[in-house]
């Protein structure tokens, strides 16, 4: 078993994906790249946080025209989760207008995304509609 | 405080293919449009601002002096994503402004023609090792993965964030599309812009989808043009000739912001706080609300985006937008013509000139030369562009008094 690694290093893997943010401990702007400094108070100070799973969709577009050897049509958002936007794709429904809704209730779940030539799996995320909605 | 500026001469070139002419001719054409129309030639510039995103290291100022005229000014490259022609022309009004020239010249020119889809690169194949690179520390591309990079799919989103914050009970999709049956029925009457037919809501809604709510006649066309804008003092104005001075066009305010932190702006580009900062400098320098405006040119890089300036202008009450648009104010013969010059949807979007050619729009009301599409009776008049990234530029524009 050659493991698996997270698309990108702000995914957490393990019993419970989660994703992680780096919050500035001066005035709590978070963010998911590598920080120089606070782009909101200058700090540079940095806590990682746990950012909620369930989140709610503020934005949504469906990309039926994408650059080449992105597969089309998907639906990108942006899902509050509990005060923190992340950026996703909306997934786990058919990517219509009928099938995504804006306010939706949205959770966040992973995925395989392949299997490198060492054997190891690259893990990537979304956000799948809650169940009932 | 510093003089007044004003804008002596300005002109745009045809917007749309050019396939027989290069940067140059298009610059040059747009320069020297712009100092005959303003009645002075290169040797009375002092200063030449040159916006150009696509050669943005390649000196297009001086590549256009030494077509044009080399006298040895001062040149600024500007580069500023979408805002890069209001950014030359700011720069030249900042130049004037501060006594260091009494004339300057700024110019905006872009070949696009062709460019296809913008934001966002090919996917190249995935690597054979995983290997976390960049500062998310990405094993493979992200765009398509985590979201999209695409123009038409990030403006989507602002458009419909717009319509979380304030629900709608109608049809989004339907909504959006008659912003952009608006401009293309504005462009029929502009023969400088690169499309210039009618369409249906039927057709606007059944034609491509590029990135929902947005089909390919509500996005901007990436087309060839350029533009150019003569600047002078208010003392050295009132040297020149009576015509001059009865053309010349006041610059109320001009005004450039970048995005302020928010929450979520590193996630989704927020277009509307920095448009909000740069309207509310611009009304308070110019000394007019948006009660006062008679004609608007707002960045409509898609059909998603004109809808949220709206709001973030104060055209509107806030949150008011839908209401703004349904009730027919921003056609051409609604209370507040926006975009009389098809927009960004029509006339085309070749980014560098984009922010000199609502200028121009603006102007030629202000001047009564509009032609089949002038607005009577335009005073005071506002041009807006946004560069993604972001970077804002309002500038408000008056009527010789």
């Amino acid at each position: 078993m050659a493991g698996e690694i997270p698309l990108v290093d702000y995914l957490v893997l393990g019993d419970e994906p989660h994703l992680r943010a780096s919050e500035c401990t001066a005035c709590g702007a978070r963010f998911f790249d590598r920080r120089n400094a606070c782009a909101s108070c200058g700090g540079t100070d940095f806590r990682e946080v746990r950012v909620p799973t369930d989140g709610e969709v503020r934005a949504f577009t469906i990309v039926s025209l994408a650059a080449p050897g992105i597969p089309v049509p998907f639906v990108a958002a942006v899902v509050d989760c509990d005060g923190t936007s992340v950026r996703g794709n909306i997934v786990g429904t058919e990517p219509t207008p009928e099938n995504v809704r804006l306010g939706m209730k949205v959770r966040l779940t992973t995925f395989p995304i392949g299997v490198d030539g060492a054997g190891t799996e690259a893990v990537g995320f979304g956000f799948t509609p809650q169940e009932a909605n | 405080m510093a003089e007044d500026v004003w804008i002596l001469g300005i002109t745009m070139t045809k917007f749309g293919k050019h396939p027989d002419k290069d940067t140059m001719d298009l610059a040059s054409e747009a320069a020297r449009g712009a100092l005959a129309d303003a009645g002075v030639t290169m040797k009375d510039i002092g200063v030449l601002a040159a916006g150009n995103l696509m050669a943005a290291n390649a000196s297009v100022g001086q590549q256009l002096q030494k077509q044009i005229g080399q006298t040895g000014i001062p040149v600024y490259n500007v580069a500023n994503a979408c805002a890069t022609g209001a950014t030359a022309l700011r720069t030249a009004i900042m130049s004037v402004k501060a006594g260091e020239a009494d004339m300057g010249l700024a110019v905006g020119v872009e070949k696009l023609a062709g460019a296809g889809l913008l934001g966002g690169a090919n996917r190249a194949k995935d690597a054979d090792t995983w290997e976390p690179k960049g500062r998310v520390g990405a094993v493979a591309a992200v765009d398509g993965r985590i979201g999209t990079e695409t123009m038409p799919g990030v403006f989507a989103q602002i458009g419909m964030q717009y319509m979380h914050e304030h629900p709608y009970e109608g049809a989004e999709f339907e909504l959006f599309a008659k912003i952009s049956e608006k401009n293309h029925a504005h462009s029929t009457l502009n023969p400088l812009a690169a499309y210039t037919k009618k369409m249906s809501l039927e057709q606007i809604m059944g034609d491509v989808m590029i990135a929902y709510p947005n089909t390919r006649p509500m996005c901007s066309a990436n087309c060839d043009g350029a533009a150019a804008a003569v600047v002078v003092s208010d003392s050295k104005l009132r040297t020149l000739s009576q015509e001059q001075q009865r053309r010349a066009v006041k610059v109320s305010a001009s005004v450039l912001t970048s995005d302020p932190w928010q929450e979520a702006c590193q996630v989704l580009p927020d277009v509307n706080t920095l448009t909000r900062n740069a309207a509310a400098t611009a009304y308070e320098a110019a000394g007019v609300g948006p009660e006062d405006l008679d004609l608007v040119e707002l960045h409509d890089c898609f059909a998603t985006a004109e809808l949220v300036h709206y709001d973030n202008l104060g055209l509107c009450e806030p949150g008011g937008a839908v209401d703004f648009f349904n009730s027919g104010a921003p056609w051409r013969d609604g209370r507040l013509p926006v975009n009389v010059s098809g927009g960004l949807q029509s006339k085309g979007h070749p980014i560098a000139a984009t922010g000199i050619a609502n200028i121009w729009e603006i102007c030629h009301h202000l001047r009564g030369e509009a032609g089949d599409r002038q607005i009577e009776g335009v005073r005071v008049g506002l041009a807006h562009v946004i560069g993604l990234g972001s970077a804002c530029g309002v500038h408000i524009l008056e009527k010789a008094a």
